[in-house]
């Protein structure tokens, strides 16, 4: 399969991405490529122009900042799970991550790419969520920092504006005895996520005192944080009756996918136990 | 027409192609290297995977131009001479193979998995090759033969 015919173009810096972009409409941002490519190949995506901003210096960098890490759009899935900072502070960042396809597609798939992208099953989405992560994006009218819960708007679609990219994702200071994790039972050939769950969870001499949980390839309008879970987690003790009656109030509510993989009611079920198991892992149980 | 320069298998070669042009055409239509094999053609079999500086990419899902300035390997480039590698030896010795369509994408990743991990476990052997698909050998043969290469290599080092 052959993508139809496109210019190709290699940014040298953010600025002139953003100018090539505001120049020529039809223009898409190329990163990894990695779900682009495959969409031109399938010709579901036509640009005239390819905007590549892998290789922007300014764009692939993990750096600690204010206790926290804030990680460039252009830093591979790879750079990323083999981060030291990262593996000790981000365990559903290292879980989710790892998931990501497969070795050669995290060689190359970008963080930017795949947030940007948005796909309703994509791994990182649910992970920056439980995270509480913030999203900084740069336009022709400026930076912006988005908060992740306010990023993923819906079935491949963003809070970025036209002419907008994704610059850096932070990544805020874990809370003390915090723990964050990722389980996701995954389609068995793109392994991308038929239900994955993020949860990040803080626990205070046996009480839950925080719980941020949210899943992905659930609803049709992809990953978000599900506020019930927290609220029943909140305030209890860290046992298995919590986290089971807190998993049971899981994905409620919700406008469900569906596809030959698995039916509504199934997702629902399956969203319900990959819950309890990311809770059972954050809660150490 | 973007112009790339890239050192295949230590070689370096210079050519304007087409925006669209994918690395896996370029490779094997261009420069006639054919033992990067397209299978799916939708990024899922591994294949076409290549070492892109070092690392295994699958070269059906990126475009030669995104390849400007690199090095690459490819399955050609493995053996030093007449003398395979040890992958290439592992291959032969534990029957890794059968038709031998898979046999290049999965001995490039098998590759950079032993550069990242000399000694792997059975476990991370099969996670390691995740993105390969073998329709023949049910891979345990496969797996048998990165243990000999990794062996081999342990045994060189
Ligand atoms: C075989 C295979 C298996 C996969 N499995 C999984 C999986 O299990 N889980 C998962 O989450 N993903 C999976 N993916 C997707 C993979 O993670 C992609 O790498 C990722 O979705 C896109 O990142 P990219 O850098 O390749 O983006 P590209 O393909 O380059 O771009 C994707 C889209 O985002 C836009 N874009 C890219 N970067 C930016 C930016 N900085 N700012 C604004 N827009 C931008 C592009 O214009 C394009 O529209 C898989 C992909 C493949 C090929
Ligand atoms: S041909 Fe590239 S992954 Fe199958
Ligand atoms: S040996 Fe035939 S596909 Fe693997």
């Amino acid at each position: 399969m052959i993508p139809q015919a496109v210019d190709y173009k290699r940014a040298g810096s953010v600025s002139e991405a953003i100018s090539l972009l505001a120049e020529n409409p039809d223009a898409k941002i190329l990163a990894g490529g990695h779900s682009l490519i495959p969409a031109m190949k399938l010709r579901l995506n036509s640009p005239s122009l390819l905007i590549d901003i892998a290789r922007i210096p300014e764009l692939r960098y993990i750096e600690v900042r204010d206790g926290g890490v804030a990680i460039g759009a252009a830093s591979t899935h790879h750079d990323i799970i083999s981060n030291a900072e990262i593996q000790s502070r981000y365990g559903v960042m290292i879980e989710a991550g790892e998931l990501i396809g497969d070795t050669q597609v995290r060689n190359v798939g970008t963080l930017g790419g795949s947030i940007a992208h948005a796909d309703p099953s994509a791994d990182w989405p649910a992970a920056l969520i439980a995270l509480n992560a913030s999203i900084k994006v740069e336009g022709p009218n400026g930076a912006r920092e988005i908060p992740a819960t306010e990023f993923f708007l819906g079935f491949f679609y963003t809070a970025l504006e036209e002419g907008e990219i994704v610059t850096e994702v932070v990544l805020p200071a874990p809370a003390a005895g915090s723990r964050s994790v990722y389980r996701k039972f995954m389609q068995p050939a793109s392994r991308f996520a038929i239900v994955g769950c993020a949860a990040s969870v803080t626990i205070d001499g046996g009480t839950i005192t925080d719980a941020t949980i949210s899943l992905t390839g659930v609803s049709a309008d992809g990953a978000f944080l599900d506020e019930a879970v927290g609220a029943a987690l909140i305030g209890k003790s860290a046992s298995l009756e919590t986290i089971e009656a807190a998993a049971n109030a899981a994905a409620e509510g919700v406008e469900l996918n569906e596809d030959h993989y698995a039916s509504k009611a199934y997702r629902k079920h399956l969203a319900k136990v990959y819950t309890k198991r990311a809770l059972a892992g954050a809660c150490g149980l | 027409m973007p112009k790339i320069t890239v050192t295949v298998n230590g070689t370096q070669h210079t050519h304007e192609v087409e925006g669209r042009l994918l690395l896996v055409h370029y490779l094997r239509d261009v420069l006639g290297l054919t033992g990067t094999h397209v299978g799916c053609d939708t990024s899922s079999c591994g294949a076409c995977t290549i070492h892109l500086n070092g690392n295994a990419v699958k070269s059906c899902s990126m475009l030669a131009a995104q390849a400007d300035g690199a090095t690459i390997t490819t399955i050609e480039g493995l053996a030093s001479g007449d003398e395979l590698h040890p992958l290439q030896v592992g291959f032969k010795e534990e029957h890794g193979l059968q038709c031998g369509f898979c046999t290049p994408g999965m001995i490039m990743c098998a590759a950079d998995l032993l550069n990242r991990n000399p000694n792997p476990t059975e476990q991370e052997i099969r996670e390691g090759l995740e993105g390969n698909i073998c329709r023949c050998t049910g891979y345990h043969n496969i797996v048998r033969a990165v243990q000999h290469a990794a062996g081999q290599l342990e045994a060189a080092s």
